[in-house]
This record gives structure tokens, C-alpha cells and sequence, in this order.
């Protein structure tokens, strides 16, 4: 019995250990590419002839307007996880505790609403920025109001999360004498922070890999570009060969901050997703 | 018969209810005083008459801006909504003179009704108010004081306040741009129509009719639902291979006497802190022609040529469904941790002292529970592959891309990429409103069938 034990966990390690090189060699291609010198696209070698710091220095350089686009990326995550996080414990507070008329039409109408493609509304979106001054060189408010105003939606996970703080807290309160708005301000709030971290975290992340509705939105003014629009340009574009190791060292740059924030909060990341996935 | 007597009944109780209502707007006004008819036409006089301030200057401001809205603003789009605009813009030497703008008619159409009904709702609620507000005077009793309606805005009414912002900005940024792409279906909007410099307009149905292969474009029917199985096969393979797969992984590292499950948990979580535009652009780099996977595969002569990854249709598609794996497993991965140990260890114990090996434990104790507790899970998961754009359009776009297809449809395009081309690179808007429905139909049919056969929906004790 043992023996097959050992014998199993021995199989299990070695699959682990493939796995986890699996997982890991892409990134590890991607940071020996970021330090390549020598000009090309995709090379046939995996570790550069020549390691240097030159695209590193490109991106800082004033030929690149790439901390530009960072700024604005790291503008445009925070105000959305700040903004995102406060709408959607609204919501979700209204949702789970209140009861009122039209409660639960609210929540179908809105679950219906969801099932309906984003980019259908593209178009429209763009022409209502575009009246109140909010696309090209106003692209990066233009963005976060677009992010912030339907995020109510999305308030599932929170309101699963409140559905399990006991009912009767809020009843002792109001005996006590407290106002709805009291509760949540003073033990809703305190009571949530796994759930709390959890929304603003993934606000946070969502904006890094804004693509389509950004390049949309910020199309021809270069100094409204998020990286994710800026950086597939270099891949995307004829000049690939030159840009690809240039594209590395930026992705590095992005994927750095951005990881080090999840690892650090991966624990209520899991709360969140777990939580939320089972109650559905 | 049954379903037809139940939607009748509907009917038949909204005229009741209709009727109802009707004749209490009749009643309110032959029974009320001065102040409440005063109200009929002037919203938020009878409430400001009996002191009520806060409700009745909140009233009467917003009949003043929705009614100047509606009048200065609105009406001149909303009596040209049903033809779009009539006068072209033309440009006589070098001076171009704009006529109308069939965009802006629609949209701001749109919105001018909107404006109406919430007018009419308002004008009705502003009635009821009156006529409670009398009857509590005619009883002899106090009306609540301003103060007191101020402050139940953070109380009894908190809901209003809270839902407010959102509600709105989900209405103008979400539900009017869907009722506009909605109403575009039904129009002539494309490159050849684009305003300001064309108008376009109703068309009826000839936009689904050529769906469904009765229109010139023949082809665009048969295409579109060459994308739709693709999408469905797609979103089938990807959900269901990283679920088992990912559920695989935990058990794995959940396995008692494994050491160092945080450092294998974190090496698998990478892929979901990393910004897929970078791991997901260059791992499509990776495996192009001229990319490492196959240079090295050369180097090592395990292949003569290089494959062609991203240029074979069935490679593609196998390749993408792989590649989804490593961005995939890793969420199932952690869920799974979670509700692994939920399970009561009592019945692994006694499945252990019954002699059930590793693989009959599993079937009949986890993964029964699993599927019982993730079944919303994977019904979100499989939603959103039908809608995953980022992991095909970063990867390769959709290629290859075939003659055989219409409108530029590739082989790995699933309808919301083939939506973004058709928007962005085609500007088919008309054909584009035509697929965000039909892509709106099938999720919400898939949703509903699966959600009414969930086990944990019909029998919600079950595993309790």
C-alpha cells in the first residue's frame, strides 16, 4: 500500500514538474527576448547571442511614447477600481438587502441585458463619447466613464458575498437605531473586505488588456493609446522584425506591476472566484 | 393550449390593469381639490401647496428639463423616425451642405421616447402622490416633513439612492445603444449608407432573410452558420477540457503528500496575472511559421517542413483549444481547491475502508459533487467562450481566412469576432446588428435550456 502510494506521488510529481514548465516556458522565452540584441522577429534560438538593455532603453527613450501609455493605462485602471468597486457594492447592497418594487425585473432585465455582445454597441458608444467631447485626445475619461457606467451589472459575486453576512445584524442595528446607510457604511463595508478586494482587483486588471474599445475610442491620437493598444501595433505592424523584441520588454514591463499586485491578493482572488462560481 | 389561455390571461390582465389605472387618474381628479388638479398640469404644484417642498420643486424641475428636452431638442428627430431623413447632405462647389443625419434621428429618436415615457411615469407617480397626500389631510393626520423625506433617502428609500447612478448609467451606456443596434437590423446602414454624407433607412426584414439564404448574398447565410458551429464546438471543447483538466490538476496538488502545493498553485496562476494581450501575442508568435516551436521541432529533425500552425484550418482550431487550456485550467484549477474541501472527508473514509480505489472514488463521490456544485460555474464558463474574443483575436485573428466564407470570415472566427470584423474593417453595420442578435439568441436559449435542467436549480437540497 505504501509502496503504490509512493510510486503514485512520484507520477504525480513528475507530471506537476511538466506542467509547471509548461506553464512557465512562455514567459521565460519572453524575458530572454526582451533582453535580446541582435534585430529580428521570432528567432530559430532561444537565448540571444547578445543580452543588452537597448530595448529597455527604447521604451524609455524619447523616440517612444510608451510611459505615456502606461500612465494612461495605470490612470485608467485605477479610477475604474475605485469608481467600479463603489457602484457595485451600491448595487449589490440595494440588491441583497433591500426589497423594493421592481427588484427582481431589475435583475432579469439585467441578466438579459448581459447576454447581448459588446462590441454590438461599439458603434453607438462611440458616438455618444464623441458628443460629450470624450474620444481621441479625450479617450482616457472617455474610457473610464464607459467601464464605470454599466459596471452595476456585474454585481453577482458581491451580492452572493452579502446574501451570507446574517440578516439579523442588520435587524439588531435598526433596533439600535441605525440607517440603512449607517449599516453599510459601518458593518457591511468592514465585513466585506475579502469580497471588496476582490472587485477592485479585477477592475484593476480588466483596463491592461483593453483592446477593442480602446483603440476604438483613442483611433489616430497616439498620446490617448493604452499600452495594449500601442504595444499590438508593433506586432501587428509591417515593421514587426524591428518592433518584437521591443514588444517583449514592454510586455515585461506591464506583466510585472500587474503580478506582483494579484500574487500579493491572490488569496481573495480565490474567495471571490470560488464564492461566486458556486452560488452561481 | 395551455401556454395560450396563460398569455392571454397576461393580456387580458394588463388592459385590466390599464383600465384601472385609467379610471383612478379620473377619480384622482374629480375627487381632488384645487391643489391636485392644479397638478394635472403643473407636476409637483399640489405637493409644494401642502408644504412638501422636497418632493414637489424635485418634481417640477425635472417636468421643466425633461419637457424643454423633449421640445426643443427631441422632437425635431423624433417626427423624421420613420423615414430616417429625407434630404441629403450635398456639396454645391466646395460648400457642403448637411442635411439630415439618419444616425442621429434614430438615436436621439430613440432617446426622445425614452424622455416621453419617463414623463409619463413621472406625471403619473406625481398624481398618486397628490392624491395620498389629500387623503392623509382628510383624515386628519400630518404629512411626513421634508426632513423626514430627506432622510429616508438613507433609510427605507436607501435603495433609490444607491441604485440611481448605476441605473442610469447603465440605461444610457448599455440599453439605448442595444435598442439603437437593435432597431439597426432593420435598416440599410453600411458603408454605402454611412452618415453624415448618405442617409439610410428602414429596410423591413431583408437583413434576416438574407441570414437564412433567401437575399442576393447567398453565402453570407451558409457562412454564418459555418462560424455558428464553430462557435459552439469551440465553446464546447474549451469548457469541458479545461474543467476536467483543471479539476485533474487540483486533485493532483491536493493530493495528501504532495509537498509544495503554493509554489504549484502560484507557477499555474501566472497565466491569469500576466495581461493576456502579452502572454496570449506571443505565444501565437511562438507557434507561427517562421516561430520558435517550429524551429526548434526543424533543429531537432522531428519534423522536415514547418507546420503551418496558424495557416491549416483543423491545426488552428486544435491549436487555439489547446492554448485555451493554459490560460483555462488554472481558473477551474483554483475553484476546485476551494470545493474540495467542502467535501466530507467521512465519505472518502468509508469509500477507503470499502476497498474503492482512487479512480471509483472520484467518479462516485467528487465528481458527482462537483458538477452538482459548479453547474452555474460551467454555464458561465461556456457563455463566455462562446463570447471569448481576446483569446482568438490575439492569437490569430481567426485566420486562415477562406473564399469559401463571406464578409471575411476565417476559419477560427467565432461570431463576436467575425462581429468586430464586420464592424471595424467592413463597417456592415446592418449585418453586424444582424449577428449581435442572433449571437444574443443563441446565448440566451442555451442559458435557459441549461439553467432549467441544472440539478442544482430543480432540487436545491440535494447535496445539503
Amino acid at each position: 500500500m505504501a509502496g503504490s502510494n509512493r510510486r503514485s506521488n512520484a507520477i504525480i510529481y513528475a507530471v506537476l514538474i511538466v506542467i509547471s514548465i509548461i506553464w512557465l516556458f512562455p514567459f521565460f522565452c519572453l524575458i530572454l527576448q526582451s533582453f535580446r540584441g541582435e534585430y529580428g522577429g521570432m528567432v530559430n534560438y532561444l537565448f540571444p547571442k547578445e543580452f543588452s538593455l537597448k530595448n529597455y532603453q527604447f521604451l524609455f527613450s524619447n523616440s517612444s511614447k510608451f510611459v505615456r501609455w502606461y500612465l494612461n493605462t495605470l490612470t485608467i485602471a485605477v479610477f475604474v477600481a475605485v469608481f467600479q468597486t463603489i457602484i457595485i457594492i451600491c448595487v449589490s447592497y440595494a440588491l441583497s438587502r433591500m426589497r423594493f418594487k421592481g427588484r427582481r425585473l431589475l435583475m432579469n432585465s439585467w441578466l438579459v441585458l448581459g447576454m447581448f455582445p459588446g462590441f454590438l454597441t461599439m458603434i453607438c458608444l462611440y458616438f455618444l463619447l464623441k458628443l460629450l467631447g470624450l474620444t481621441q485626445a479625450g479617450a482616457i475619461p472617455g474610457l473610464i466613464l464607459i467601464s464605470v457606467a454599466s459596471s452595476g451589472m456585474g454585481y453577482y459575486i458581491c451580492k452572493g458575498y452579502f446574501d451570507t453576512i446574517p440578516k439579523s445584524l442588520d435587524e439588531a442595528a435598526i433596533i439600535d437605531g441605525a440607517s440603512r446607510a449607517q449599516i453599510l457604511w459601518k458593518m457591511t463595508i468592514p465585513l466585506s473586505k475579502p469580497i471588496i478586494i476582490y472587485t477592485a482587483l479585477v477592475a484593476f486588471m480588466a483596463p491592461w488588456c483593453d483592446y477593442i474599445f480602446a483603440s476604438y475610442v483613442a483611433f489616430g491620437n497616439e498620446d490617448s493609446y493604452n499600452v495594449a493598444v500601442a504595444m499590438q501595433r508593433w506586432v501587428w505592424t509591417n515593421d514587426y522584425q524591428g518592433y518584437f523584441t521591443r514588444f517583449c520588454a514592454g510586455g515585461i514591463l506591464v506583466a510585472i506591476p500587474v503580478t506582483i499586485l494579484f500574487m500579493c491578493l491572490q488569496k481573495y482572488y480565490v474567495e471571490g472566484i470560488t464564492g461566486g462560481s458556486v452560488k452561481g | 393550449m395551455d401556454e395560450k389561455t396563460r398569455r392571454g390571461g397576461k393580456l387580458a390582465r394588463f388592459f385590466q390593469w390599464l383600465g384601472s389605472d385609467l379610471k383612478d387618474i379620473g377619480a384622482t381628479f374629480v375627487q381632488g381639490d384645487w391643489k391636485t388638479r392644479m397638478s394635472y398640469l403643473i407636476m409637483g404644484f399640489g405637493q409644494i401647496a401642502r408644504g412638501q417642498f422636497v418632493r414637489g420643486i424635485s418634481m417640477l424641475v425635472l417636468q421643466v428639463l425633461l419637457l424643454a428636452f423633449i421640445v426643443f431638442f427631441g422632437w425635431d428627430y423624433l417626427s423624421k423616425i420613420t423615414t430616417l431623413g429625407t434630404v441629403e447632405s450635398s456639396m454645391r462647389g466646395r460648400v457642403i451642405t448637411y442635411g439630415d443625419n439618419s444616425f442621429f434621428i434614430l438615436l436621439y429618436g430613440i432617446l426622445t421616447i425614452v424622455a416621453v415615457l419617463v414623463l409619463i411615469y413621472l406625471w403619473r407617480v406625481n398624481l398618486r402622490q397628490n392624491r395620498d397626500a389629500q387623503r392623509t389631510l382628510a383624515l386628519g393626520k400630518r404629512l411626513p416633513t421634508n426632513a423626514r423625506d430627506a432622510s429616508s433617502l438613507l433609510n427605507e428609500h436607501f435603495d433609490k439612492t444607491l441604485l440611481a447612478l448605476p441605473v442610469l448609467g447603465i440605461f444610457i451606456f448599455t440599453v439605448l445603444p442595444i435598442i439603437f443596434m437593435i432597431c439597426i437590423a432593420f435598416t440599410n446602414y453600411d458603408k454605402n449608407h454611412q452618415p453624415p454624407g448618405k442617409l439610410f433607412s428602414w429596410v423591413g426584414l431583408s437583413n434576416f432573410k438574407e441570414l437564412f439564404g433567401i437575399g442576393a448574398n447567398s453565402n453570407f447565410g451558409s457562412t454564418f452558420f459555418y462560424v455558428l458551429l464553430w462557435t459552439l464546438v469551440w465553446a464546447f471543447f474549451a469548457t469541458f477540457l479545461t474543467y476536467f483538466l483543471g479539476m485533474a490538476v487540483a486533485i493532483m496538488i491536493n493530493k495528501k503528500g504532495i509537498r509544495f502545493k503554493k509554489l504549484w498553485r502560484t507557477i499555474l496562476v501566472m497565466t491569469i496575472a500576466v495581461p493576456q494581450f502579452v502572454s496570449l501575442l506571443y505565444v501565437g508568435k511562438m507557434f507561427a511559421t517562421d516561430g520558435l516551436v517550429n524551429a526548434m521541432l526543424l533543429r531537432w529533425g522531428w519534423i522536415r517542413t514547418a507546420i503551418p500552425f496558424w495557416t491549416n484550418p483543423v491545426y488552428a482550431r486544435i491549436l487555439i483549444i489547446v492554448i485555451n487550456l493554459w490560460i483555462g485550467i488554472p481558473y477551474t484549477m483554483l475553484i476546485v481547491t476551494g470545493l474540495l474541501m467542502n467535501i466530507p472527508a467521512e465519505l472518502y473514509e468509508s469509500a477507503r475502508i470499502d476497498g474503492a480505489n482512487a479512480f471509483q472514488t472520484f467518479k462516485s463521490i467528487t465528481l458527482p459533487y462537483m458538477l452538482f456544485v459548479t453547474g452555474p460555474f460551467l454555464l458561465t464558463q461556456f457563455i463566455g467562450h462562446l463570447n471569448n474574443f481576446n483569446v482568438i483575436f490575439l492569437l490569430n485573428k481567426g485566420q486562415p481566412q477562406s473564399m469559401q466564407l463571406s464578409n471575411k470570415a476565417g476559419a477560427t472566427d467565432l461570431l463576436v469576432t467575425w462581429l468586430y470584423k464586420i464592424t471595424v474593417e467592413d463597417n456592415n453595420y446592418k449585418i453586424a446588428a444582424v449577428i449581435g442578435i442572433m449571437v444574443f439568441i443563441v446565448t440566451a436559449v442555451i442559458s435557459l435550456v441549461v439553467y432549467n435542467t441544472m440539478p442544482s436549480v430543480k432540487d436545491e437540497e440535494g447535496f445539503q
